[in-house]
């Protein structure tokens, strides 16, 4: 099922031609609307003319997250303030925030990607989706609202957070699509199951979309036994327009980039230099549409891979693997370069833990140690100091056999781990404390 | 001759045995005897109580996660020997232990332990044949 079939299933080298047609047009666009890149181009030398061809555009800088906060508030914006329509930014945990500005148009290019990435679900006008990201300033809420309203689905414009309701209201209006945090569903499902004795397969849900944050295939597993339905990936960021930027399809095998509005490579994150297809780097995208904030390059920081081939579904827009965590959130332990989305892989295929996790880094003595704190299971709880031992150590051993390096795990009581409404917290460094 | 042991996972956690101790004051559990078992990283409190299912209660609603197990207490001779000549009949007829602790209190003349194997009908059965006194789940209740 598609939203926009004559756009999703263009043939390739049609597809490429509008993308260089649009890849021209913006980059001209940028060059004269913005001054952070006329500075850039002229600095490198570039002019918006040497754009002759795709591949042209390995000449121009990249942008990146510094290079955002640095033109805070609204530095970057291509359209005085009364074109825009929307703002949206960033929660600025990790510094100045990032500001985004939507023009009308904006909204409308946002409205049919993420009308493509739920139809991918097979959602349709008879469907009733219960939207569990944040609204307000951060994009998840309303983009994906905006998506719903675009298919006439049936929103539940519920919004992040008190689970309790958020299970009365998939019960009661008999939810069928659920889109969430990864983490955040399976808090969900958990949280019917022991507070409130619900089953979370017998409610009417059949599918969920699940983002913005990192997470396994063993997670999704989890979450489709769990709740009884299939579960997608979606992605997307604040500073290229919000998710939407790419979504799975019903094969369930990577990513589709709506590549008609954005342009994707990836590069090696040390070099900057394009890796070749199917090689893991960093994810770069530009806008090829946007008028309010146009992007040219950015630096995403989200590790991943194209995926060659075509897919079954029909559609010709590229496939991305799933996020496997951000070039900085990359922990690097005794020069080991490692991310999170390796531990939990190896912790969801042992037995008898929860699938919830924290990393803790420490350096006791000039040497960094590993922590993973893993939830013991009620129903695997012995009272043999043996048995537990047992298992503790086939999660090290799992974990040292995934990650090559020795960890020490800890068996922790069941609900210990905080929960997050949001994105999960799994790393916490202590290490330059 | 089974009674039943409720056990708690106690994570290595400044106050979490108190916390536990202190759920079941509140539900209003007497604690007839009791055991840590500890690591490193967490320790499991073994006890037998009054009330065993009132204890779970009490505990799973404070958080804790707990499991109910079977253990048979042993009434031994209060003297120098009484619980090797248990032990001995346990060992020369292959039951290995998995755990022993004794109770807070005793009862008369005798000493009283818990003990957990590997086999625990067959240690029932081992230790009536040879005139060693256990205890029923209302006796130790009732203590």
């Amino acid at each position: 099922m598609y939203w926009n079939k004559d756009l999703e299933t263009m043939p390739r080298e049609k597809l490429r031609s509008l993308q260089l047609e649009r890849l021209k047009r913006i980059v001209k666009y940028a060059y004269e609307k913005v001054p952070f890149y006329r500075k850039r181009f002229d600095t490198s030398g570039i002019k918006p003319e040497d754009i002759r061809s795709l591949e042209d555009i390995k000449y121009i800088p990249f942008t990146s997250k510094a290079d955002l906060r640095e033109v805070y508030p609204f530095g970057m914006f291509a359209v005085p303030l009364s074109e825009i329509v929307e703002i949206h930014s960033s929660s600025g945990t990790t510094g100045k925030p990032v500001v985004m500005g939507y023009t009308k148009n904006d909204i409308e290019v946002w409205k049919e990607v993420m009308a493509r990435s739920i139809t991918t679900m097979g959602v349709t006008r008879e469907d009733i989706i219960q939207i569990a990201y944040g609204y307000g300033l951060f994009t998840g809420g309303l983009g994906f609202h905006y998506g719903a309203l675009a298919i006439g689905a049936t929103i539940v414009p519920a919004s992040a957070g008190n689970t309790r309701r958020q299970i009365e209201l998939m019960r009661d209006f008999g939810s069928t699509v659920i889109c969430c945090t990864p983490s955040y569903a399976l808090y969900l499902a958990e949280y019917a199951k022991d507070e409130m004795g619900i089953d979370p397969s017998s409610l009417k849900l059949k599918a969920g979309s699940f983002g913005a944050e990192m997470w396994t295939e063993e997670m999704r597993r989890e979450i489709e036994k769990r709740f009884g339905i299939k579960a997608y990936n979606v992605y997307g960021l604040t500073e290229i327009i919000g998710p939407g930027v790419a979504h799975e399809c019903s094969e369930q095998k990577g990513l589709h980039i709506w590549e008609d509005h954005f342009y994707p490579e990836i590069i090696d994150p040390e070099t900057g230099e394009p890796l070749p297809e199917g090689e893991r780097g960093e994810l770069v995208l530009t806008t090829l549409t946007k008028e309010g904030v146009p992007m040219i390059r950015f630096r995403t920081r989200d590790i991943t891979a194209f995926i060659s081939g075509e897919c079954p579904c029909g559609r010709t827009a590229i496939r991305i693997e799933r996020i496997r965590g951000r070039s900085d959130d990359m922990i690097k332990v005794r020069g080991v370069m490692l991310f999170p989305y390796q531990i939990e892989k190896a912790i969801l295929e042992v037995q008898g833990v929860e699938p919830h996790y924290q990393i803790i880094l420490t350096r006791p003595q000039h040497l960094d140690e590993i922590e993973v704190q893993v939830e013991m299971s009620k129903e695997a709880f012995s009272d043999e100091v043996r048995e537990l031992e047992v298992l503790k150590k086939k999660l090290e051993k799992r974990i040292e056999e995934t990650v090559g390096i020795r960890v020490k795990v800890t068996l922790v009581e069941p609900k210990s781990i905080p929960r997050s409404e949001g994105k999960a917290k799994r790393v916490i460094d202590k290490r330059g404390l | 001759m089974k009674i039943k042991q409720i056990s708690v996972f106690l994570e290595n956690k400044k106050g979490r045995l108190y916390e536990a101790l202190s759920a079941l004051a509140k539900g209003g559990v007497n604690i007839r005897a009791l055991s840590i078992a500890d690591t490193s990283d967490f320790g499991i409190l073994r006890m037998i109580v009054d009330k065993p299912d009132l204890a779970k209660k009490a505990l799973e609603e404070a958080g804790f996660t707990t499991k109910i197990t079977h253990v048979i207490a042993v009434g031994v001779k209060d003297e120098p020997g009484g619980l090797a000549e248990v032990l001995k009949i346990l060992y020369e007829n292959d039951i290995n232990v998995e755990y022993v602790y004794a109770f807070v209190e005793k009862s008369g003349e005798e000493a009283l332990v818990v003990l957990r194997t590997n086999n625990l009908e067959k240690t029932i059965d081992l230790l009536q044949e040879k005139g060693v006194k256990l205890f029923d789940s209302k006796a130790v209740e009732n203590l």
